[in-house]
């Protein structure tokens, strides 16, 4: 799970970077640019998830 | 309102370079702030390992940028010239990484801005190399600490600092898209705290937590700084360092005038109050008395978030932007610590990535152009899509080759003995685990 957040995560830069190209107009290119951000919010919660220790793993 | 965009350009003079060259000379003393921040808020018994530790990292960091982060930056002009390789794409040209020359040949000859904006570099990449060294204290071996920086200050740093300083596809946002000014980062909020943040968020993930902090039953453990004198005199030595660093971009990045250094000055500090003040009211509310290395955090975030803001904002927006990395930071602290068990000794996921990223999207309401938003959403989009898995996938693979985590026996023991075969104060008892809980 914490590989599949890692990987969500660029792609959310992509979508950042589509929306420069495809769209001209600001509140278009703003959408999908936090659209992208989202996408990467996402990934960085599931990779969060992903990376939690059980709990007494780290007992001595 | 943007200060430095306001007044004209000056005329490049050697008495202002040489000014330049001055606070260059001093934003060094912000790393010597961290390094006893880093130091004081790891335990007794690795107090010795971890100063050495920042002073090994600062080393490798040179060195590593010296030998191939500044060809990849493209700082100095190499075989392929400065402008760095770019390719075509959807009618645009990105300029993704410099060709600048490697082993700094050609140094002593460049032009005088050139020589200063790698020494301010130079600087960057060690200053974000210690970041995570805090992180990874009392259990971070020092060899791997170092292979860990030679990546850090020589692939991942430079190559965000192309993109940024160098004339890469996030600087010309501005001129390709009609994006503001392009991505605004005039004093390494992004290239340097942020990339030391998102690599010490990459570590901790790689270590995992210290050995007894979280328990299969009940809290996790709480295993406070051993100093809080070194602390706090290290985020007053910060405050030094960092003024000079952020009036130092300023001229570098931003060609800001001599008349607009006061006030990237003013507001620095005014930040850096802001921010501290509100960490102290929120602790104070929280737990009854100001937590010190809570508040030690809240400072070093608002510093941070002048990084990003000084060179732009006005006093009062530099009042409000450290206020609210002020809030963020002790929260974002506990909710790390105890929600997500991510154990960070010196809180710099939420003092520098966390106030850092805040930082650069509050430039994008502080500065004056259209567009400058969406600029700055792009590059911290950029910095949390690639930066952050980039770093993630170099540690792992490092990790495979330099084992990062110490062993448990050396982990008990204290990094101190099991690396460096004595303490940092061989007079002082040194508590054993079981007195924290």
């Amino acid at each position: 799970m914490k590989y599949a957040g890692l990987l969500v995560m660029p792609a959310g830069f992509f979508l950042t970077v589509a929306a420069l190209v495809l769209f001209s107009q600001p509140a278009q290119r703003g959408v999908f640019v936090v659209c992208g951000l989202v996408v990467e919010c996402l990934g960085l919660v599931v990779a969060v998830r992903g990376h939690m220790p059980a709990r007494g793993e780290s007992r001595l | 309102m943007n200060p430095a965009a306001t007044i004209p350009i000056p005329a490049s003079s050697d008495a202002y370079y040489g000014l330049a060259l001055v606070l260059l000379l001093l934003a060094p003393l912000a790393i010597a702030g961290l390094a006893l921040v880093n130091t004081g808020l790891g335990r007794s018994r690795s107090a010795a390992q971890a100063i050495l530790g920042n002073l090994a990292v600062v080393s490798v960091a040179a060195i590593a940028f010296a030998l191939f982060g500044a060809a990849i930056a493209g700082v100095l002009p190499g075989t392929a010239g400065g402008a760095g390789h770019a390719f075509h794409a959807a009618g645009h040209t990105w300029n993704w990484i410099g060709s600048g020359s490697f082993l700094l040949s050609g140094f002593s000859s460049a032009p005088v801005p050139a020589q200063l904006a790698l020494l301010f570099e130079m600087a960057g990449v060690a200053f974000a190399a210690v970041i995570p060294w805090g992180s990874g204290a009392d259990r971070w071996r020092l060899a791997a600490g170092c292979a860990a920086t030679a990546i850090v200050a020589g692939i991942v740093c430079p190559l965000m600092m192309h993109w940024v300083w160098g004339g890469g596809w996030l600087a010309a946002l501005g001129p390709d898209f009609s994006l503001g000014a392009g991505f605004l980062d005039p004093g390494g909020a992004a290239t340097v705290q942020v990339v030391g943040g998102l690599s010490a968020l990459a570590l901790i993930w790689l270590l995992g937590p210290r050995a007894g902090k979280y328990p299969r039953t009940g809290i996790s453990t709480a295993m406070p700084g051993h100093n809080a004198v070194y602390v706090l005199f290290g985020c007053l030595l910060g405050l030094v360092g960092w003024l000079a660093w952020n009036a130092a971009g300023a001229i570098l990045w931003m060609n800001a005038p001599l008349a607009a250094l006061p006030i990237v000055a003013v507001n620095t500090v005014l930040s850096a109050a802001a921010a501290l003040g509100a960490t102290l009211a929120i602790t104070r509310y929280r737990f009854g008395k100001p937590d010190a290395s809570l508040c030690a955090n809240g400072w070093l975030a608002g510093l941070v978030t002048s990084s990003a803001c000084a060179a732009v904002a006005t006093p009062v927006e530099s009042i409000f932007a450290g206020l609210v990395a002020g809030i963020i930071t002790p929260l974002l602290v506990e909710l790390l610590e105890l929600a997500l068990s991510i154990d960070d000794p010196s809180g710099a996921i939420a003092a520098h990535a966390a106030a850092g990223l805040w930082g650069l999207f509050a430039v994008g309401f502080f500065a004056p152009k259209p567009g400058q938003l969406i600029a700055q959403l792009v590059g911290i989009a950029t910095l949390l899509g690639i930066v952050l898995p980039l770093v993630y996938l170099l540690f792992a693979l490092l990790n495979r080759i330099v084992p990062f985590r110490v062993d448990p026996d050396g982990e008990r023991m204290g990094m101190d003995l099991h690396e460096l075969g004595g303490g940092a104060y061989p007079e002082f008892v040194i508590h054993r685990d079981e007195s924290y809980r």
